[in-house]
Formats: structure tokens, C-alpha cells, sequence
């Protein structure tokens, strides 16, 4: 798989989607996380899935651990107001010296609530 | 995301069905469209075009449409792995395929070698291949491996596949035996492209020795045609 490339031929993940699905139907909030672009050196395609709860509690991943925790944060506020957010992540952003990215590559990332 | 288009997604994922997931990024509006689906509300038909080549090609994305950028992410069943020949070999590389997502079927008309035990949890068609492969209909989605080297069960499988869209096709046996094959496929009138398609002898060249080790070299073999594909495609 290309960096830049979609991975929807191969099984993405452990199944992130059923999990939130699952959460949900236990009443509680949930936000998803999808990869929507990547540009160099990423490590997971786009189409990869993180799953948070308010209780921090996360399934899949979006990277190689470099930004779930500041996604896992974002998505608090996501779920709170209920609007879905672009996050942008790589070495030229200004949070690089936080969360960038060690591989050198960007990450844009879709926040929604599941509601 | 509403529950109800999860519910749906998770659905048409179930039900193997090829379809896209699409997110307006600026409204975070949702709709889902099958691949064919005219009946797909919700997308006008410039980007129903658009999504459906994203279905096509199996690649999730950022398209242009109307109302500014959309997610387009794609759902395809998972890839298929067809094994012909329910060997050692195929133990090992019938699970470890199917952790590297593929749905396997093991194909041997020799109902001792197909067994639910040697082959737990695997979709088992204990039948010649000739009879076996063409209601599979192999697609671009599809990888074949032969492993029995027995010309009766391996050649009429490359037979039925040779001309079919599978983005591999592999057969295990030494150079000679594959040279041997070569020259019977040529003989029963397949032309050196279709006969060149076949990784013979199979796999990479890791001095592979154990069965399971020999399955890793086909399977990263069988990776490396699926990314060499999509290299080709982009």
C-alpha cells in the first residue's frame, strides 16, 4: 500500500465501526475519528478509525500512537457540542513540537460524534 | 455520524456488498452509495460518478463535488485467497491469510485432505477445480495459489483461471516442474502472457523450508501483486 493510498482492499483494522456500534447501544457517547488524507510517510491509510468514548476509552488507531492522544482530546470537545472537526497534524503544523508526527509525514483527520 | 447510517454501513458490510460511505466535509452530511445503486439518494451525478471509480479502483479518498470536498470511504468485501490443494502448506497459509483479512477457500477433490479438522473455520469445496473455480467467478479481487503439484488437480485450476481478472496467480513447484507445466499449458493453447502470469516456482525467494515458512513467502508475494496493482493504478 502507497502511503497516499486508500486501504480498502485490505482488512483495515480490528473492527473499530462494530465497537463503536457496540458502545453506543451500552448509552454511551462516542465519537469517531477517520483518517481522510495522508501525504508522505504515514503510518495508517486513510479510512483508519479510532473510536472514543468520555471516559477516554479508545479502539483502532490513527497513527502509529503519535497523535491518539491529542485526537482523543479534540474528540471530548466533538462530543460535547456535537460538531465534527477537522484536525490537522504533521511537521509544519504548529503543534508539531507536541504531536507531530516522528515520520515526517501529514494527517488530516475527520472528528465526528456518533449520535 | 447518525446511529442509523452506522447501522447501515455495518449492514452492507455483513452482507459483502460494495459500497461507499460519503461525508460532506463541510456540512458533515452523510450518505452511503452502492456500487450500480442508481437508487442512492443524496449524491448528485457528478459525484456519484466519482465515488463509484473510488469503489472501483478500492481506494478511499478526498473528491471534489458540488458542495466542496467529500470523505468517500469504500467498503469492499474482503479479498479472496482460492487454494488449490488442501496440503501441509495450506494449513499455515490458510490462517495466516485470513489474518491478513482475506477470506480463503480450500479447493481438493480428495475429501481425506479437506477436512473441517486439518482446516478449521476455512471454506472447504471438495471438488476437481475445473468444477470448483468457475461459480467462485475469480475477480480482480481475488488471489489463486495451487500447491498440490499434481498436473490432474493443479492444471486444469490454472485452467479455469488464466483468463479470469485474479490479480494473482501462483504454483507451487521446482523450476523444472514448473517448466513442465509451462510446456503442457502452451500445448492446451495458452499463449505466453497467460501462461507468464503464473508466480512458478511460487512465492519470494526467502530459502523458505517449513511449511509455514514457505507461506510466508507466498503471502507476501500475493501482498506484494495486490500493492504492485494499486502502484499501477495511482
Amino acid at each position: 500500500m502507497a502511503a497516499d493510498a486508500g486501504i480498502g482492499a485490505v482488512s483495515k483494522d480490528d473492527d473499530v465501526l462494530g465497537e463503536a456500534r457496540v458502545w453506543r447501544r451500552e448509552g454511551r457517547d462516542v465519537a469517531i475519528a477517520t483518517v481522510i488524507r495522508t501525504w508522505g510517510s504515514s503510518p495508517r491509510p486513510v479510512g483508519s478509525h479510532l473510536a472514543i468514548d468520555t471516559g477516554q476509552n479508545f479502539v483502532g488507531s490513527v497513527s502509529g500512537g503519535c497523535i491518539e492522544g491529542a485526537v482523543i482530546h479534540e474528540a471530548q470537545e466533538v462530543i460535547e457540542t456535537g460538531k465534527p472537526k477537522i484536525l490537522e497534524y504533521g511537521v509544519t503544523n504548529e503543534l508539531a513540537w507536541e504531536v507531530g508526527l516522528a515520520c515526517g509525514g501529514q494527517v488530516h483527520v475527520y472528528v465526528e460524534k456518533l449520535d | 455520524m447518525k446511529t442509523e447510517i452506522l447501522e447501515r454501513v455495518l449492514a452492507d458490510r455483513e452482507a459483502k456488498r460494495q459500497f461507499a460511505l460519503v461525508t460532506q466535509l463541510a456540512t458533515g452530511d452523510q450518505s452511503i452509495v452502492h456500487l450500480g445503486g442508481a437508487g442512492d439518494g443524496g449524491v448528485d451525478p457528478a459525484l456519484r460518478s466519482a465515488v463509484e471509480d473510488a469503489i472501483r479502483d478500492d481506494r478511499s479518498g478526498t473528491v471534489q463535488g458540488a458542495g466542496g470536498d467529500a470523505f468517500v470511504e469504500v467498503f469492499n468485501p474482503p479479498l479472496r485467497l482460492l487454494i488449490v490443494g488442501a496440503v501441509h502448506i495450506a494449513q499455515p497459509l490458510a490462517r495466516m491469510a485470513s489474518v491478513a483479512g482475506y477470506d480463503v477457500t480450500v479447493i481438493d477433490p480428495r475429501g481425506s485432505f479437506a477436512t473441517d479438522d486439518r482446516f478449521p473455520g476455512v471454506t472447504l469445496v471438495n471438488e476437481w477445480p475445473d468444477e470448483a473455480m468457475p461459480p467462485l467467478d475469480p475477480d480482480r479481487r481475488t488471489a489463486v495459489v495451487t500447491l498440490t503439484h499434481d498436473p490432474k488437480i493443479d492444471d486444469p485450476a490454472l485452467a479455469a483461471v488464466l483468463r479470469s481478472d485474479a490479480f494473482y496467480i501462483g504454483a507451487l513447484g521446482s523450476r523444472k516442474t514448473h517448466a513442465a507445466r509451462v510446456e503442457r499449458l502452451a500445448e492446451a493453447g495458452f499463449g505466453a502472457d497467460e501462461i507468464g502470469r503464473i508466480h512458478g516456482p511460487v512465492g519470494l525467494s526467502l530459502g523458505a523450508v517449513s511449511p509455514a515458512e514457505i507461506a510466508v513467502s507466498i503471502l507476501a508475494q500475493v501482498t506484494q501483486a495486490l500493492h504492485a496493482r494499486e502502484r499501477v493504478a495511482a
